[in-house]
């Protein structure tokens, strides 16, 4: 199952829902140009809900970790919300879920950022 | 009873899209060998990136040569060879991902999960002269398939939030 993201306005933070796998090849691009477009406008803080992403590989990994260094760079933030099961043990063996903030509840996450 | 080991293997080109073969390949092997859920994420998981190396460090992304797949079914594991056509690496000079200073890398995880979600894993030197992967996953006892299956020695998460 390829990526799809969509993104909505939450005041000033941006909610990106994503769907599918995060994998090498056309996912990982997908989130790349995503996050990109979305610091070309100046939205700076983004949320991305993964409630939908059951799997992501190394490739994956690491264009979290790169669009979170982007945006941190910009002064802005990127935060996780609603993890899978899969996802969550994967950020937690690689030491990647104490970098990001992960919620569980997109409201406390949206206020989180102010 | 005798038993036989079961082989199968497949020539990949050098594209992302041999990823993916590789991965549903051999999780079609697994799920017929009895692999519960939980341990056919990790097997299709551990391919994934053993053919990503392959593709990306071992091949440099070069389409004029060739991934090599391996899978032997013995009586008590599933065996995974990739051998790519590079020049090969030492397991040793792999920088650690866990490292305070290579968490933001945004690359270099691929082995650390081969590791974490296999029983046995070692590289070494393959006839191609590059690097090939052996990894290797205990068949489950009868009955114990389950979707909870336990993964490789290092799949405990190593820290909670």
């Amino acid at each position: 199952m390829s990526l799809h993201a969509t993104h909505r306005d939450a005041g000033k933070v941006t909610v990106v829902d994503l769907s599918g796998r995060i994998v090498l090849g056309d996912g990982s691009a997908l989130l790349r140009k995503t996050i990109r477009g979305l610091l070309e406008d100046q939205r700076k803080m983004i949320l991305l809900n993964l409630a939908d992403v059951d799997y992501i590989d190394s490739s994956g990994i690491g264009e979290l970790v790169s669009g979170f260094t982007a945006v941190k760079n910009q002064s802005g933030d990127l935060k996780l919300l609603h993890l899978t099961k899969k996802v969550k043990d994967l950020l937690q063996i690689t030491k990647l879920y104490t970098v990001f903030d992960v919620f569980t509840d997109e409201g406390t996450a949206i206020r989180s950022f102010s | 009873m005798a038993s036989e080991t079961k082989h199968l293997e497949m020539t990949l080109e050098t594209i992302v899209e041999s990823v993916n073969l590789a991965e549903e390949m051999c999780l079609r092997v697994a799920e017929a060998a009895g692999f519960g859920e939980d341990d056919c994420y990790r097997i299709g998981m551990s391919v994934r990136e053993g053919v990503i190396n392959a593709f990306h460090y071992g091949n440099q992304e070069r389409p004029d040569k060739k991934i090599y797949l391996a899978v032997d079914l013995t009586a008590d594991k599933m065996i995974i060879h990739v051998l790519d056509e590079g020049v090969g690496f030492k397991l040793a000079d792999v920088p650690d991902p866990l490292a305070e200073e290579n968490l933001l890398s945004t690359s270099g995880r691929g082995i650390f999960l081969m590791r974490a979600f296999m029983d046995e894993f070692e590289v070494v030197s393959g006839r191609t002269g590059g690097a090939e992967i052996v990894m290797s996953k205990k068949l489950p006892t009868p009955g114990s398939a389950s979707p909870n299956g336990q993964g490789g020695r290092n799949a405990t998460p190593q820290q909670e939030a």
